[in-house]
């Protein structure tokens, strides 16, 4: 157990730190700390031309083997990569679903040719991706999946009918992965196929929601005899279940680092704040601030004993990361409310009309997705007592 | 970077586990909190004798195992989980730390190597009585006479200080505040004028004593390092022992989870076991979460520790480390042992079940040391005040 990175790794952290300081300069000067959660609809082509900067430089896909196209870093060497990425101040990423969620689950579950035709566009950073599990009807029950795909024989490809919703950058995506029953007598998690669907096509319509912070990064997308190339499901039909839950173990991999390098720049901006306008002189918000900064470092280290860990092998979740979602969540959360009242009466005030948010106040209103997007606190809580203290399992209900 | 234990460091904690499990039992622990010693001397012989825990931060050329801190956290965890009774942390985390800081060659060479045969116990004593655990609570003061130092002082909280055979002791030049003027000294407990008396606690599993000096008369061969400058040492060796007793508190609050999910898996109502309640559960999530997260910081500050004894580049951020690891583990450990009584429900109450020897551990760690608003409070000045 060591902390302190070797001189090898140093150096690589110097050439990330000057190739992010050297490019992150002229037309993506603006992009600096922009994009983040709550503002993911800002600058979108900006973002994307970004992205393809990035790739020229090799940046993105670094945790991937190079024979898939990655970097093939190794664990230390992403962990820099993701600190100096935060710490320059370099803008939320567009490719993010492409290269943590849909990219390494084609390359654990896919074909040759599923690799072929999608992981180059993730690495050049040119297509997009969403996400499409959550329903109107399937949201803590994510197994209760509505949407169907059928085999049409005469036209050889997938036919999906339903409706997705709460789908992250659908409106920018060109590719959609998600689960839809394949067996139209299967419930819960039985009979769901996974597939890779297009998105620019007569069959899909992308709307909308507008959220608390009057903004729109959520979309629902409904499918009306949308298509899909029989090549393009991951897996066999039935195995979409499977394919799904493989995935939940990449979304705590190492960007969870870049998570929380943002997490430190929206508390270093609390931390100033407090310290221009006195409150820091607060004893309870004192406490508050504190707490907050001890919980963040501790977060840094979980995440470094998740990356570590020797117990993941059984393809169980150690109990490191059983905890993660909910306890960043449940952090965030806190954070959102630390700074209004750190910010006193003024967080009230807008920095303009109609409806123009500060970074703090965009902040503060959006972290509360983050205690029920991925798994509610509640569920969080069900599944660490019973995957990681063995407690019984909720009983189950019989469909009616 | 690697933020996992070795096979080396897995086995130790497992040797430690397996042994605990065996000499540590409910029965064991409750002989021995009912001595005013606070611990069975034949189990303290069997870890001098066949364990040689004692030596283990002690480097090998003073006879000593040579391990580092990561190993002491990893052992520390399970003394705390199975609440040994023992003068371990007085001995090992207080004052073989301060002799390893403080020491010099002669004192190290001779106090360290006694300590390594087992043939004696130590502990520090410093708080003079406030509530404050830093440098400010040193009270008893030193001054020169002669070649002579002569010392007088009342000190409260000192773990084991009516057993010890040792004691390193802090005080301060008359007038001076904060970290200036504080000296070292090490007091065999024949000395003259150094009395100490047993302080009954409500924790009975960990003892503490007053220790009082009048006009306690010194050589200054009893001096360790520089007169009047040793104030920053004594911070780092205080960080050092919050980091080993966060460990402790951790291995408790592990051992309180355990207990619990036990018992209301047991435990039938309305023909169920209370396991099966989400009521129950989500209140257990809870308790894991804060036991994990808590683990993750001891590892942290394990590392941060180990690069002390070791001048490595973290060394500096030992202050940090230990408010951000007291403070998380102060509030975890008793939050759960609070959470456990509950669940356990009207036998958590009774003297009988072991939730109460937990719950009083849970509170007296969380007070020694320092609690978490107070490292809260030490973490907000670094962060806010400059």
């Amino acid at each position: 157990m060591k902390l302190s990175f070797s001189p090898e790794d140093e150096q690589f952290r110097e050439e990330v730190a000057t190739w992010l300081r050297e490019n992150l300069t002229g037309e993506f000067e603006k992009l600096k700390y922009r994009g983040g959660p709550g503002d993911e609809h800002m600058f979108p082509e900006e973002r994307l031309a970004w992205e393809q900067k990035l790739a020229q430089g090799g940046w993105t896909c670094v945790g991937w083997p190079a024979e898939h196209g990655g970097r093939g870093c190794s664990i230390e060497q992403q962990v820099i990569f993701f600190e100096e990425y935060a710490r320059a101040g370099a803008p939320g990423r567009v490719g993010h679903i492409g290269e943590g969620l849909a990219g390494p689950t084609i390359i654990a579950f896919g074909t040759p040719e599923q690799k072929e035709k999608y992981l180059p566009g993730i690495v050049t950073g040119t297509e997009l991706w969403c996400q499409g599990y959550s329903e109107p009807g399937a949201g803590s029950d994510l197994a209760n999946v509505k949407t169907r795909a059928h085999f049409d024989e005469a036209k050889g490809k997938w036919i999906i009918n339903g409706q997705k919703v709460w789908t992250s950058l659908a409106h920018e995506s060109d590719y959609c992965f998600a689960i839809a029953r394949t067996d139209p007598q299967s419930v819960a998690h039985k009979g769901l196929g996974f597939f890779l669907i297009r998105m620019d096509q007569p069959g899909i319509e992308v709307r909308p929601i507008e959220q608390i912070t009057g903004t729109s990064e959520f979309n629902e997308v409904f499918f009306d005899e949308a298509e899909c190339d029989a090549e393009d499901i991951v897996g066999a039909p039935g195995d979409g279940w499977k394919v799904a839950m493989g995935l939940l173990g990449f979304e705590r991999g190492v960007s969870t680092l870049g998570q929380q390098m943002q997490f430190q720049n929206e508390l270093d901006e609390v931390i100033r704040l407090a310290k221009s306008n006195g409150a820091a002189n607060d004893p309870a918000i004192r406490q508050r601030i504190a707490a907050a900064h001890a919980e963040l470092k501790i977060m840094r280290y979980n995440s470094m004993r998740m990356l570590s860990g020797q117990s993941g092998s059984d393809g169980l979740l150690q109990k490191e990361a059983l905890i993660y979602k909910l306890f960043w969540a449940t952090w965030h959360r806190s954070l959102g409310e630390l700074a209004m009242d750190v910010m006193g009466p003024e967080c009230e005030v807008l920095e303009g009309g109609p409806y123009a948010l500060s970074r703090l106040q965009s902040m503060y209103l959006f972290v509360r997705s983050d205690t029920i997007y991925g798994g509610t606190n509640q569920i969080q809580r069900n599944i660490i007592a019973e995957r990681g203290l063995g407690m019984p399992k909720e009983p189950r209900v019989a469909a009616k | 970077m690697e933020f996992a234990f070795t096979q080396e460091q897995e086995m130790i904690r497992d040797t430690a586990a397996a042994f605990l499990a065996e000499v540590s039992s409910s029965e064991a622990i409750r002989r021995a909190m009912a001595t005013e010693q606070g611990y069975e001397p034949e189990l303290w012989n069997r870890i001098c004798g066949e364990m040689y825990w004692q030596a283990i931060t002690i480097p090998e050329a003073y006879g000593g195992m040579g391990l580092g801190y990561v190993e002491l956290v990893a052992m520390m965890e399970q003394m705390g989980r199975y609440l040994l009774c023992s003068p371990f942390f007085s001995t090992v985390c207080l004052a073989s730390n301060a002799l390893l800081l403080a020491g010099d060659e002669q004192q190290k060479t001779h106090w360290l190597g006694k300590l390594c045969e087992g043939d004696l116990t130590a502990t520090l004593a410093f708080n003079g009585g406030h509530s404050g655990w830093s440098t400010d609570a040193v009270t008893a003061t030193w001054h020169k006479d002669g070649d002579n130092y002569v010392l007088n002082g009342d000190y409260r909280y000192v773990i084991d200080g009516h057993t010890s055979s040792l004691l390193v002791v802090a005080a301060r030049e008359e007038g001076s505040t904060g970290e200036e003027g504080i000296s070292l000294f090490l007091l065999p407990a024949d000395t003259a004028g150094l009395s100490c008396q047993w302080l009954p606690t409500m924790d009975q599993a960990r003892k503490q004593a007053t220790v009082q000096l009048c006009a306690v008369t010194l050589a200054g061969e009893a001096l360790m390092g520089e007169a009047g400058a040793c104030g920053p040492t004594l911070a780092r060796i205080l960080d050092l022992a919050a980091i080993a007793l966060a460990a402790e508190q951790v291995g408790g609050s592990q051992k309180l989870l355990d207990m619990t999910v036990e018992y209301t898996s047991e435990r039938v109502q309305f023909n169920r076991t209370i396991a099966s309640f989400q009521a129950v559960k989500h209140k257990a999530a809870d308790m894991m979460l804060k036991t994990e997260v808590a683990r993750s910081a001891i590892y942290y500050a394990a590392c941060v520790a180990q690069e002390v004894l070791e001048e490595g580049p973290m060394a500096a951020e030992l202050a940090e480390a230990a408010s951000v690891v007291k403070s998380y583990t102060s509030d975890t450990y008793f939050s759960v042992a609070g959470d456990s009584m509950q669940l356990f429900g009207g036998v958590g109450f009774t003297w009988e079940y072991d939730v109460h020897l937990y719950f009083k551990r849970a509170k007296s760690s969380e007070h020694l040391l320092g609690n978490g608003a107070a490292h809260r409070e030490r973490l907000a000045a670094l962060l806010l005040d400059n």
